[in-house]
């Protein structure tokens, strides 16, 4: 009965992922629910699941204390921004060191890598004085220059590995069938590398959308992100959970609402390959 | 030629027009933390401005580490991007000795300074200059339950001892019941449990320092002040003390898990409050246990409005600290927001007035805050000022160094003396690495 075996681990396959996806999914879940609960049961012992009064207060009290709307547009400008102008710099970087590599290609690509180890506290007030001194201080092109530079080293990365997977030899036989260097740019390796530049592109938008260093210490009131939204609320004196809830759930949910509707694209860059 | 004349004339005058205009209208950036008391004075800003047309304020309300962290780095570097920052009393000496700050000493006369309370106005002041104006002021007190406490056939004096404190939590535990005589910090950090323990420690008689700026971690009365603290969470405490910060204890208190809490006096409107708490009702308050030395374990802070030395609008933003500060702010949250809500703790006109006294904690907070004394906080003379923290640029680091120790300690982790020993060496390390005594 070998398909019997086969559908029985099937199910069991089956039954591991949903739980290790529920698991980690879990976090997220409780904090929505929260946002949902009164303050007195949000720190209930033991919690509650869905057995409480649910209540959009919390929402209404955020939305009365800060701007969000303000706070998200300064999330989209800056995560986008320097994700896209991160892609601008570092496709061709990325192609040249693919493609023709040379002697020293994989010692760039190590301090390129090198840069990220660095503790970002470390370099706040040389950072900081640049800034103050070129009048950028709290304005969103300070936080996109920023961002971009910080992303780039990993941005360089995962397209340097996805072009890797594309076969020179599939170059060469679009050359062979009388293709120029511009066709084969355009037809040959665009479509082959599109999953690796979206992939790229939606996992950079998420790590700037999170990034929580530079967009505190560098914003202050004009262009400060989502990121300053929920540092208002979080306290280490009073115990307002789910406040501090109802705020990260506005903050988190255009990224997974985004993250969401790609996940084909993330999936299959993630795991891509030209030839299976 | 007239006519070029006129010309020039006419873009004089707009040129002048414009510049007085442009002087009017101000932007004030006003960073603060985002506890109660300042949530309410930025929902009542329109009071502000209506009363200043031409100054508009813009808030950046973040958690109060992130924004010491923020405004250490901007006026460090003298960045320019706060008009007026919210800091607490360890800030004021260490950035007013560096003349990081503007003095308020010419804050207009019905401001009313001397109204200030003498311990929270000398707390802000350095060479006779008060550099930040307080906006409120919270010391710590002992919270217990009046039914737990009847129950166990006791009846807490309005200023207890240490050893009645032990009798109460060993009377009051009923580990079966998850009632526990005691809740108190346990969580590491400079801010967390060290505040409570260096407050403690102060009423046993034992410094952080003697006057030669030698660590005194090795004295007898650290250890009796260690003993006691580890003897009276371990056994009369909650399991897993050693996590326990602010809110993990009000949530304790809150669900009826404490008999006694000892902590800052800002929790008795959360502890009161019957819509999250269900204790309300049988909630007292003393104030903070000594062990007859004449000092006691309350700390003082007081979250203050200063003034960073460079912002270019220094009169608008003076305005702005007045009004925030002034008793007739005090009077605008009475009447919107009711007694119990106004900024405590930073002037003697509030606890004379009949209306605030009928708040159950307004005459304990006051106490405690008049037991404080910053400048003079320990038994044997010291050469810093503070209650709770050592007013010195180091101390953050060192505070949470040794409040790891002292959570390992409680963790089971490590011995008292050896925690003691290691709190000993490493103070004594970066003292020195510092250039102490300087």
């Amino acid at each position: 009965m070998p398909r019997a075996v086969t559908t029985r681990r099937k199910a069991a396959t089956t039954l591991i992922a949903w739980t290790i996806g529920l698991l980690i999914f879990f976090p997220i879940l409780w904090t929505v629910l929260t946002s949902f609960k009164s303050e007195s049961d949000a720190i209930a012992i033991p919690p509650k699941f869905l057995n409480f009064d649910w209540t959009l207060a919390n929402y209404v009290t955020v939305q009365e204390r800060s701007n969000y709307f303000r706070h998200f547009w300064n999330s989209v400008v800056i995560s986008f921004g320097s994700t896209l102008i991160g892609l601008v710099i570092a496709i061709p970087a990325a192609w040249s060191m693919a493609f023709v590599p040379g002697r020293r290609t994989r010692d760039i690509l190590m301090w390129m890598l090198s840069t990220k180890m660095l503790p970002a506290v470390g370099v706040l007030v040389p950072i900081y004085l640049l800034a103050r001194d070129t009048g950028l201080l709290d304005t969103r092109i300070l936080l996109v220059g920023v961002l971009t530079l910080i992303n780039l080293p990993i941005i360089v990365w995962m397209l340097y590995t996805y072009f890797r997977e594309i076969p020179g030899e599939i170059l060469e036989a679009a050359r062979m069938d009388g293709a120029g260097l511009r066709a084969e740019i355009i037809h040959a390796l665009t479509p082959m590398a599109i999953p690796g530049i979206a992939s790229t592109l939606l996992l950079n938008v998420i790590l700037a959308w999170n990034e929580a260093f530079w967009t505190l210490n560098l914003t202050a009131a004009r262009s400060a992100p989502l990121t300053a939204f929920i540092a208002s609320y979080s306290s280490p004196e009073g115990l307002f959970y789910a406040k501090l809830s109802a705020a990260s759930t506005m903050a988190i949910a255009p990224i997974l609402i985004l993250g969401w509707f790609s996940q084909k694209q993330l999936v299959r860059g993630l795991t891509f390959g030209a030839v299976k | 030629m007239k006519t070029t004349f006129r010309a020039l004339l006419g873009a004089t005058a707009l040129c002048a027009a414009s510049g007085a205009a442009a002087q009017e209208n101000v932007t004030l950036t006003v960073a603060t933390v985002n506890n109660g008391d300042m949530i309410r004075m930025q929902a009542l800003t329109s009071d502000f401005t209506e009363k200043h047309p031409g100054i508009t304020v813009e808030w950046v309300t973040l958690e109060e580490n992130v924004l010491r962290q923020r405004v250490t780095t901007d006026i460090a570097t003298r960045g320019g991007q706060y008009d007026v920052m919210t800091i607490g009393t360890y800030e004021v000496p260490i950035w007013g000795a560096q003349g990081w700050l503007i003095s308020l000493n010419d804050l207009p006369e019905e401001w009313d300074a001397d109204d200030l309370l003498p311990a929270i106005r000398d707390g802000l002041t350095v060479d006779g200059e008060l550099y930040a104006a307080p906006f409120y002021g919270e010391s710590s007190m002992v919270m217990y339950r009046r039914d737990l406490m009847e129950a166990a056939g006791l009846e807490m004096p309005d200023a207890p001892s240490w050893d009645f404190i032990k009798q109460a939590a060993a009377a009051m535990t009923d580990r079966d019941a998850e009632v526990y005589g005691i809740c108190l910090r346990g969580k590491a950090g400079w801010g967390e449990n060290m505040a409570f323990i260096t407050a403690m420690a102060n009423s046993y008689g034992a410094r952080w320092f003697d006057e030669e700026w030698t660590p005194q971690f090795d004295s007898p009365e650290w250890r009796a002040t260690l003993d006691d603290y580890l003897m009276l969470l371990t056994e009369y405490g909650p399991p897993g003390a050693a996590n326990n910060g602010f809110n993990e204890n009000l949530a304790l208190f809150q669900q009826g898990k404490c008999g006694m809490w000892i902590d800052a006096t800002v929790a008795a409107s959360f502890v009161t409050n019957p819509a999250d708490s269900t204790v309300a009702d049988s909630v007292g308050f003393a104030l903070a246990p000594d062990n007859g030395l004449g000092k006691r374990s309350n700390w003082l802070w007081a979250w203050s409005l200063g003034i960073p030395a460079g912002s270019q609008k220094v009169e608008a933003a003076k305005q702005f600290v007045a009004w925030a500060t002034s008793k007739e702010y005090t009077a605008l949250v009475a009447e919107r927001e009711g007694w119990a809500n106004v900024p405590p703790g930073t002037r003697q006109s509030l606890y004379d007035n009949p209306e605030y006294a009928s708040v159950p904690f307004a005459r304990m907070t006051l106490d405690s805050i008049n037991a404080a004394d910053p400048t003079n906080p320990t038994v044997d003379p010291v050469p810093y000022t503070g209650v709770q923290f050592v007013a010195i640029p180091e101390f953050q680091g060192i505070g949470t160094a040794v409040g790891q120790q002292f959570a390992a300690a409680l963790a089971g982790q490590a011995t008292a003396e050896q925690a003691l020993a290691n709190a000993q060496a490493l103070t004594a390390r970066e003292m020195t690495r510092a250039g102490y005594p300087k």
